[in-house]
């Protein structure tokens, strides 16, 4: 019997394509391969339908077909109280979380991790779009070699010690190789439409359903100085840079969402995709998270995404010693976010990430993007 | 790797000697039994045979028998049938907070259709008392549905006195004694039941066929319309093969009821005995004193039973806890809940045994030797 064989690799499966072809690729390699369905989410309908359900099937046909065991786990509580509660207090003061990377920490590289070394897991196995490699003694997370699909930005607050235990079978692939492994392996997910948006929102109107959760006050779109443009429906419901949904008419330029007055409970408005005010060079990253070891002692400089498939641009962290880090750009940035991730890169090397606090234009914070 | 069966309540394997019956019917006798020509005559004379191997079993009449494709299908014809039969008498249900959901469902859905249903409340022990049956008791109740023995836990409840409580009330009194028949001698008349639900697959008969004893000049809604087959009272065209093969295995029941007895006894004794030589640290739920030889449901402290069950299948053992749900996570059991309230911690660390007669003593070791580590290194875990 090979050493993979004695090996056994717990492979989070949800039911679509990707965790579909790791578990393949896995079993392929002789590994001695779990599918865990994970259920983060009671989203009964009004029918007493389950729609976990539909996905769970998925994780069975092709377990069946892989011919491996597969389980579920139920992590609701765990995710309402970890996930879903950070994502309501973040929309409630305004910020825009990241619930994706959130679940990744506490979910399923915490919670879901301490479930399979539970059933004696020595790796756990997940279809994000990223790589592990061992370097000099240290395990480092690098980006997928699908530029286009690399999702280390929202794995950029996993914690460094857990590097060890993970694999990422599709990293070294392509979204067009994996689809092309499920068809020929002819995989009952292999034609399955990729999931979009929030998990646990799914193809429901996002302001619906932030809506039943948290009272919505509409309020005024003011310019900067101060002119009234309308009404908006709620702070919460607004991002900065986001141009849909304002409804301003009449000649110019179209108009952007460039700030937010909480207190006041104003929706700056401004026209042009790039109004003045959505411009920062600077940001204050909080909660951060380093994957490689890193000397803190003085400022270096690498790249930075601060949104999900941007292009990275360079900066120069300066790290405080409250762990916090202050982040220049060489170059102005467009729609900085409070609550959103910006995450640090050396060449392909993930360095680690923050959660972006405020930003700054010449020193001053500033406190209209939230 | 050798799996170890241990789910016997949930469902258990085909009975040798019914395979044999099962092969033998298959190949030879596929009439309907409601046609008029040899091949028919033929079909239906492997039905009645079947139905006077039931009618003697529980001590009834021929004609109170109405077989049914299984245990779900007997409790819904039960319940539906004589709510909607006499509602004219009454809309009031008594029926337990313990029951399987084949009865929980039926009263649930009941209850939106405009009747009021009693659930009654068990004790730590998981028994239902029938002073509280007796209190429950309206003049406009109808039905009173009581399982005979708890699927998830073992217990049996006490269906003769709850029987004769009913003597001299109106109610019809229904039991679910899905998993009572393979243990108990049943007689209906003793036990006072005026309706019986029995299941094929888990006395080692096929699955997909049960009966409902329904007492002679009670009425029932039909709940399927068609060929009126089952003296109308349940249409569709009988399944033969089926029907067959569970007369087989009520007929090897009869005969090794008692070594079955024993054998699941010594087994239980086994395995406890193991789980205490292992140095593990459990407590059984249930009243210890009145049970079935064949389930046990064991709490472990400091377990969590989504990992524990998946622990014990991927060194296979088969066992179970609880329901799941549709998305195959493991739903805390009502049953449990009933015992103990909402937050107790057995309500997430308890697993239920069912043995079997291919069972062997020399099993019960090596499961406890297997439960050993799981147990030890889900300590690490669960916090």
């Amino acid at each position: 019997m090979s050493d993979n064989a004695n090996t056994r690799v717990v492979v989070g499966m949800s039911g679509g394509v990707d965790s579909s072809v790791t578990a393949l690729l896995l079993k392929q390699q002789g590994y001695d391969v779990v599918g865990i369905f994970m259920k983060n989410w009671d989203d009964t309908d009004e029918f007493g339908v389950c729609t976990a359900t539909e996905d769970y099937e998925d994780v069975a046909r092709v377990c069946h077909q892989l011919d491996i065991p597969y389980y579920s786990v139920n992590f609701e509580s765990k995710y309402w109280d970890k996930v879903f509660q950070y994502f309501l207090d973040e929309y409630q003061s305004g910020r825009t979380p990241n619930p994706d990377v959130m679940c990744n920490k506490e979910i399923k590289f915490k919670a879901f991790l301490d479930h399979a070394v539970g059933l004696g897991a020595d790796y756990l196995a997940t279809g994000h779009y990223a790589r592990v490699r061992e370097r000099d003694g240290q395990v480092e997370m690098l980006r997928g070699i699908d530029n286009n699909k690399d999702q280390t930005y929202f794995l950029n607050q996993i914690s460094q010690d857990i590097l060890p235990k993970i694999m990422f079978p599709l990293g070294e692939l392509t979204k067009q190789e994996v689809r092309d492994i499920a068809k020929e392996n002819d995989l009952a997910t292999a034609t399955k439409k990729d999931s979009t948006g929030i998990c646990f929102i799914g193809e429901r109107n996002f302001k619906e359903f932030l809506s039943e959760y948290l009272p919505a006050q509409p309020g005024e779109m003011q310019t900067l100085s101060g002119e009234v443009k309308g009404q908006h429906d709620g702070l919460m419901y607004y991002t900065i840079g986001q141009r849909q949904g304002l409804g301003i008419g009449g000649a110019g330029d179209p108009w952007f969402v460039v700030g937010k007055n909480l207190k006041d409970n104003v929706l700056y408005v401004g026209q042009g995709f790039h109004h003045n005010a959505l411009y920062s060079d600077a940001l204050l990253a909080v909660e951060v998270n380093w994957l490689v070891e890193q000397d803190l002692s003085q400022p270096f400089s690498c790249t930075a995404k601060f949104r999900y498939r941007q292009q990275d641009s360079p900066v120069t962290v300066y790290p405080n010693e409250d762990g916090t880090v202050y982040v220049k750009f060489d170059q102005p940035e467009r729609a900085i976010t409070p609550g959103q991730a910006v995450v640090f890169y050396d060449g392909d090397v993930c360095l680690g990430g923050g959660t972006i606090e405020e930003a700054y234009r010449h020193e001053e914070a500033l406190a209209h993007l939230g | 790797m050798a799996s170890i069966y241990l789910d016997h309540a949930a469902t258990t394997p085909i009975h040798e000697e019914v395979q044999e019956r099962m092969m033998a019917v298959m190949n030879q006798h596929y009439g309907n039994p409601s046609s008029i020509h040899a091949f028919g005559r033929d079909g239906r004379k492997l039905v009645d045979q079947a139905r006077t191997t039931v009618a003697e079993a529980i001590n009834a009449p021929f004609s109170t028998i109405v077989f049914t494709s299984g245990g779900t299908e007997a409790n819904n014809l039960a319940i539906f049938g004589s709510a909607y039969a006499y509602q004219n008498q009454g809309k009031h249900i008594i029926t337990t907070a313990i029951e399987h959901h084949a009865v929980l469902h039926p009263c649930e859905q009941l209850e939106k259709d405009g009747f009021d249903v009693t659930y009654l409340p068990v004790d730590e022990l998981g028994k239902v008392k029938v002073e509280d049956v007796k209190a429950a008791l309206r003049d406009d109740t109808i039905l009173v549905t009581i399982m005979s023995v708890n699927n998830e836990i073992g217990v049996t409840q006490p269906i003769q006195e709850i029987g004769a409580l009913l003597d001299d009330h109106q109610a019809i009194f229904h039991t679910d004694a899905v998993q009572s028949f393979g243990v108990y001698k049943l007689d209906v008349q003793s036990l006072g039941v005026d309706l019986l639900t029995a299941s094929s697959h888990k006395i080692y008969g096929p699955k997909g066929v049960g009966f409902l004893y329904k007492k002679e000049d009670l009425h029932l809604q039909q709940q399927l319309h068609g060929g009126e087959q089952e003296r109308k009272w349940r249409s569709g065209t009988e399944n033969t093969l089926a029907i067959a093969g569970f007369d087989e295995a009520i007929k090897v029941l009869e005969r090794e009821r008692e070594e079955r007895d024993r054998h699941y006894e010594a087994l239980q004794n086994r395995l406890l005995m193991e789980l205490e030589q292992q140095g593990i640290t459990f407590t059984i739920n249930g009243d210890l004193n009145a049970r079935v030889p064949n389930i046990i449901n064991i709490s472990f402290p400091n377990t969590e039973v989504e990992m524990f069950l998946t622990n014990l299948d991927l060194a296979g053992v088969a066992v179970s806890s609880g329901s799941a749900c549709t998305a195959g996570s493991i739903d805390p059991s009502h049953v449990l809940k009933a015992m103990y309230g909402e937050e107790d911690p057995r309500l997430t660390n308890s697993i239920r045994f069912s043995f079997g007669i291919h069972n062997t003593e020399e099993e019960m070791a090596i499961v406890a030797e297997k439960i050993k580590p799981i147990i030890d290194r889900l300590k690490k875990v669960v916090t």
